[in-house]
């Protein structure tokens, strides 16, 4: 349970990291939290040459709200989000989300990038992410390119970065006025990686009816998934329980989780409906007091 | 890149500061043991899940198996030797521990408190929902968590009553010298 021998580089700027990433290529591994590649350098899932330590990089650690986006720092650590009163102001969905990831030690180290580019399908930030439409940067020596989350996550595990490139930021637009969020897992014990996740989001008109609607499924499939085919019919209507439970029926026909040595495939589908409901209700619910 | 790639690294640990030499591999959790001397750190499962390796750097709890220890230069570390005075009387949270049998084989006890210190100072009133809630990141094998809960409550209350008992005594100590204070 001990990581094999490393070089270990801890540049203080971006630049210096880019630089030592492009020459370094494949044997060198970013370090941001630590929190996900440790475990697997203790256990020797990942035995990286070289360590490129970016948490000396202060200028990738910021949280800056503006009317209309949330910028946040690839090394913002989750804690500081959790925190942070102007997102709960803006984005209380973050605020709630982020309580859900392990354990508060996890969190005082783990990163908000970290955790993007791990890209577990079992995450709450990968779901929450998805969901917001948020849009990530990506540096590398040739410059910057900012990519979606439909872009970004490619499978298990797996996204669009480069082997030369480091997550910087991250976007998240600010929602309109009377929209209510809320997020939910199934874990077998507080603080694990969950079974399943959801997260969704409400927008109410004045009249009261739903002026638009997102689910986002984590634990079905390689990458979160946005189910439209769900919240497009409740479009125009008044938000009730009937309603909800109805439209998410068909979440049955929609996902094919795999199975594992957690849960069967049907006992997902059917967390997942459970979750699906729970959490557009209290979207709606929420969307009602704003 | 064997010895040749060792760091020295400055940090301090309880108040007391100490430079080493390590290599970028050792674990800061090692580094307390191993070259420091300090064992009261637990070392269980060395990957993050059972919390026994629990410490606070720079105020934050974390898991010193999952740091390492070139991370920790300049860094403020308080382990559970940091928790008694140095005539020996014990921390609150530790007598408390003792009173209600918050333990048994000891070997999650250290991780234990010092969540158990970080969360009492972030919240000094907690409910027992949220007393479990502040020590989930930590497993105990043999107590089953209920005496751990009763004694986290009671550290709390012995907590307050210190802290009540401080500012009582301040008080006197301002009619005494008989000088008017702006509070
Ligand atoms: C006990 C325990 C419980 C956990 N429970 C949960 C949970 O419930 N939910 C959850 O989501 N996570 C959980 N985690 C994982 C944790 O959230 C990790 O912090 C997170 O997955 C990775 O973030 P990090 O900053 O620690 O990244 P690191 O571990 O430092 O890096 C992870 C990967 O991303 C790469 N990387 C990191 N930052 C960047 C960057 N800016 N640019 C490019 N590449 C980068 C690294 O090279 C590495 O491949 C848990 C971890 C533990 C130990
Ligand atoms: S030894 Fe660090 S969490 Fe188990
Ligand atoms: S007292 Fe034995 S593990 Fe907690």
């Amino acid at each position: 349970m001990k990581p094999a021998v490393f070089d270990y580089h801890s540049p203080a700027d971006l630049e210096e990291a880019l630089r030592l990433l492009d020459e370094f290529g494949y044997d060198a591994k970013i370090m941001s939290g630590g929190q996900s590649l440790i475990p697997m350098m203790n256990m020797r899932l990942a035995r990286p040459q070289v360590i490129i330590d970016i948490n000396n990089i202060s200028e990738l650690s910021y949280i800056q709200v503006t009317d209309s986006v949330i910028k946040i720092g690839g090394l913002t650590r989750h804690y500081q989000v959790e925190e942070s009163k102007e997102i709960e102001r803006v984005c209380p969905l973050l605020t709630e989300g982020m309580k859900l990831i392990g354990h508060s030690q996890i969190r005082s180290r783990g990163t908000i990038g970290g955790s993007i580019v791990h890209a577990d399908p079992t995450a709450e930030l990968p779901v929450m992410m998805t969901l917001l439409g948020a849009e990530f940067t990506l540096a590398s020596p040739d410059g910057k390119r900012t990519v979606t989350t439909d872009e970004f996550f490619l499978t298990y595990l797996t996204t669009t970065i480069d082997m030369n490139e480091i997550l910087v930021s991250i976007d998240i637009p600010i929602p309109s006025t009377r929209t209510g969020y809320a997020i939910d897992e199934f874990t077998l014990r507080k603080g694990d990686f969950a079974i399943v996740l959801a997260a969704a989001s409400v927008t109410l008109s004045e009249d009261g009816t739903i002026a638009s609607a997102s689910l986002c499924l984590g634990g079905v499939d390689g990458v979160p998934v946005l189910l439209e085919e769900v919240t497009e019919g409740m479009i125009g209507q008044v938000p009730s329980t009937e309603l909800i439970a109805e439209s998410c029926e068909q979440i049955a026909d929609l996902v094919e989780p795999e199975p594992d040595i957690h849960a069967s495939s049907e006992y997902r589908k059917d967390l997942c409906i459970t979750y699906a409901k729970r959490v557009l209700e209290r979207a709606a619910e929420r969307a009602a007091l704003l | 890149m064997t010895q040749s790639n060792s760091k020295e690294i400055t940090l301090t640990v309880n108040g007391k500061q100490y430079t080493t030499s390590v290599e970028p591999r050792m674990l800061l959790s090692d580094v307390l043991r191993d070259e420091l001397g300090l064992t009261g750190t637990h070392v269980g499962c060395e990957h993050g899940i059972c919390g026994a390796c629990t410490i606070t750097m720079d105020g934050r709890p974390v898991r010193s198996c999952l740091v390492f220890g070139v991370q920790a230069n300049q860094a403020e570390i308080r382990t559970v030797e940091g928790l008694a005075e140095p005539d020996g009387s014990l921390h609150p949270l530790q007598e408390a521990f003792w009173e209600k049998h918050g333990l048994q084989c000891g070997f999650c006890t250290p991780g234990v408190l010092m969540s158990a210190c970080h969360f009492l100072e972030q919240n000094p009133n907690p409910s027992r929902e949220e007393i479990r809630e502040g020590i989930s990141g930590n497993l105990c094998r043999c107590t089953g968590y209920q005496n751990i809960v009763d004694a986290v409550e009671m550290a709390a209350e012995m907590l307050n009553k210190n802290k009540k008992s401080e500012e009582e005594t301040s008080d006197l100590e301002i009619v005494h010298s008989g000088r008017k204070v702006e509070v």
